[in-house]
């Protein structure tokens, strides 16, 4: 896989319906979820797309990925099926998940998509841990560490930080900088507010990037895990995000003034990279039109699809609570 | 046989050496085998458990950690989610609590969560229990703790055999599996029966028969309570002495059992009484067989303390063999 990213007409317009999709998708669950379709805890992406799909671009088939429970994105951008996704978040049995995990714990097994983990800093450890199978296994693959700045105030992160290294171990970290965990701004929450830092105190490769831009996000991750690849360690992508709605369906948003979202939007990837694919000709009013068709059909095919699932029968309530077997 | 030639054949060895064979035929039998924690290499095991593991099979498959539990936990069961078999040891069980969070929220949880997508095939040795005069940071009983987690296996071996034979089927276990090793059992040497190659992993065994009396127990207490037995029968009494092994998933069956035949009861565990593994088996036993039952149950438990330092006190802290005796007999209505 080449450095960096090759950006013609099909690859501009290929980030751009990506990001639609994740956007789109999660107009449509905020909805779904005030219809009541959708219950228990929701947390969108908005404003934070290109990093997932500027980092999944650096992916590979046999590469994994750990999650947050801000997950959808990851999901979309790693071509998990919308339907499967959206009727997880109606807790059904076609879910992803069963109907067992919800909104936050999205997992595929045949995308090796190890689970949007709830517990901030919690998915570090496991990523270590798959990478470290990788690493034993020689498969080559690598391992796609997502996880929030408030990971940064964990133990786990740290511990993380210095095994990965220590062991050279195949792991991309991304840290999706959107300055407030929860409610807590950076600046309150970490005496070095500058995230790569830390990362860089372990001695592995670490910068800051403009994660509001997908270009830019594809180039540092293909950059990244070619590093990785070629056997030199984890690497560090602090990526400078903006999370332009609420943190859940439950947050009056006290924590930041209408002036600063008002400011971050204006940076908003999307319309941005709209924009300059139209400024570039690359996007014409029928490409346009076509990409929203396109989105929008597979919205509404997901939905359907979420609509006619069924319920796990309560009988298997206690089904793989203990496995039988380890599946292949 | 004498002691003596055992031993050269092989088949006399403490429970240390037990654990030892067993990692070391667990390691030859599977590649994807490896075992990692704190001072397992270099330094051949906090209770010397892994010495001359680290030359016979190298640092990949003998990893020192550095002292960070929930990184290298959560590694152990990241690893297994992508197809390896990792066997991690964790010093003493108090540290885990630091790793408490990968056990829980992860190695307990993902297979369910996913829908059954991932399995959790990982073993997490740790030692156990008080009798070393470690005071109370190193001496606690969570075992009962840990049983509370559903999605996890729970094991503790109290003989030489188990010791010898428990890991192998534990890790080939799809299913996390928690082996908590007593510390005071480590020193303990027996003869195995060449007869024997395995154990199983999911029933309790009763360890000496007896007709009058249950004694339910596990670990370290099952030798006290051997012994009390032995003195009961001088007394005319005859206990039964089940160990239970398997903390999680409880072998109802063969409890029920035995307690059925028996109709007394008196359970003996190193953990806290409230909210124990003894209060489970406890309320289990009320539930099912509370007409079986002659006489009220009767409990042998560590006193609610953390347990101390001082020598005096850390054996007045423990379930001893007076009070397991006592409690049998007040069951046959003697004092």
């Amino acid at each position: 896989m080449s450095e960096k990213p090759h950006l013609d007409r099909a690859h501009g317009q290929h980030l751009f319906k990506e990001m639609l999709r994740i956007r789109r998708f999660e107009a449509r669950c905020a909805e779904l979820y005030q219809a009541q379709k959708i219950r228990g805890f929701l947390h969108l992406y908005d404003g934070e797309e290109a990093v997932a799909v500027g980092i999944m671009q650096a992916l590979e088939e046999r590469d994994a990925v750990v999650a947050t429970y801000r997950d959808h994105g990851h999901a979309i951008a790693r071509g998990i099926a919308m339907g499967p996704l959206m009727a997880e978040m109606y807790g059904m049995l076609e879910g992803c998940s069963r109907g067992r995990g919800g909104s936050m714990h999205f997992f595929d097994r045949s995308k090796r998509f190890y689970g949007g983990n709830a517990i901030v800093g919690g998915g570090l450890p496991l990523a270590i841990g798959v990478a470290l199978a990788d690493k034993d296994l020689r498969s080559g693959a690598v391992t796609a560490c997502f996880f929030g700045e408030g990971a940064a105030g964990e133990g786990e992160f740290h511990e993380c930080m210095n095994l990965a290294e220590l062991w050279q171990l195949p792991v991309l970290f991304v840290c999706e900088n959107n300055l407030y965990a929860m409610g807590m701004p950076l600046e309150y929450a970490e005496a070095e507010t500058d995230i790569y830092r830390k990362a860089s105190a372990y001695r592995m490769p670490a910068e800051a990037i403009d994660g509001m831009a997908p270009i830019a996000v594809e180039a540092a991750a293909r950059r990244a895990v070619e590093s990785i690849r070629t056997g030199n360690g984890p690497y560090f992508l602090e990526c400078r995000t903006y999370r332009f709605r609420a943190h859940s369906m439950f947050d009056a948003q006290l924590y930041r003034t209408k002036e600063e979202v008002a400011l971050w939007k204006a940076r908003d990837p999307l319309s941005r990279m709209q924009a300059w694919l139209q400024e570039s000709h690359m996007l014409s009013s029928d490409d346009l039109a076509r990409i929203d068709g396109e989105v929008e059909a597979e919205i509404d095919e997901a939905v359907a699809f979420a609509e006619a699932g069924t319920w796990e029968p309560v009988e298997d309530l206690e089904r793989f609570v203990l496995m039988d077997e380890v599946p292949e | 046989m004498r002691a003596a030639e055992q031993l050269a054949q092989g088949l006399r060895m403490t429970y240390r050496e037990a654990c030892r064979q067993a990692i070391r035929e667990a390691l030859n039998d599977d590649p994807r085998a490896f075992l990692m924690g704190e001072d397992v290499g270099l330094y051949g095991g906090c209770y010397a458990v892994t010495k001359g593991l680290l030359e016979e099979f190298g640092p990949e498959r003998i990893r020192d950690t550095p002292l960070a539990e929930s990184a290298f936990v959560g590694a152990g069961i990241g690893a297994a989610l992508a197809g390896m078999r990792p066997i991690v040891e964790i010093m003493t069980c108090n540290f885990s609590l630091l790793a408490l969070d990968q056990i829980m929220n992860n190695a307990a949880t993902i297979p369910h969560m996913s829908g059954g997508q991932f399995a959790v095939p990982l073993v997490i040795r740790m030692a156990t229990g008080a009798g070393r005069q470690l005071a109370a940071q190193h001496s606690h009983s969570l075992e009962g703790w840990y049983a509370h987690i559903p999605g996890l296996k729970v094991l503790a071996p109290g003989t030489v055999e188990d010791a010898r034979y428990m890991l192998k089927p534990a890790l080939a276990d799809p299913n996390p599996v928690l082996i908590f090793e007593h510390i005071v059992l480590y020193n303990a040497e027996d003869e195995l029966d060449p007869a024997v190659t395995s154990v199983d992993i999911s029933s309790a065994k009763v360890r000496r028969e007896g007709r009058d009396v249950t004694i339910l127990t596990y670990g370290n207490s099952l030798p006290k309570s051997l012994e009390a037995a032995e003195t009961l029968a001088g007394e005319g009494i005859e206990a039964e002495v089940v160990d239970l092994r398997v903390l999680r998933p409880l072998d109802d069956a063969t409890i029920f059992d035995s307690v059925t035949r028996t109709r007394r009861c008196v359970i003996v565990d190193e953990g806290w009484k409230s909210g124990s593994i003894s209060a489970e088996i406890g309320a289990r036993l009320v539930e099912e067989r509370f007409f079986e039952l002659d006489a009220p149950l009767r409990r042998v438990c560590s006193r609610e303390v953390p347990i101390p330092y001082a020598g005096h006190l850390e054996e007045a802290a423990l379930p001893q063999l007076p009070q397991i005796v006592e409690a049998a007999r007040s069951l046959m209505g003697r004092k």
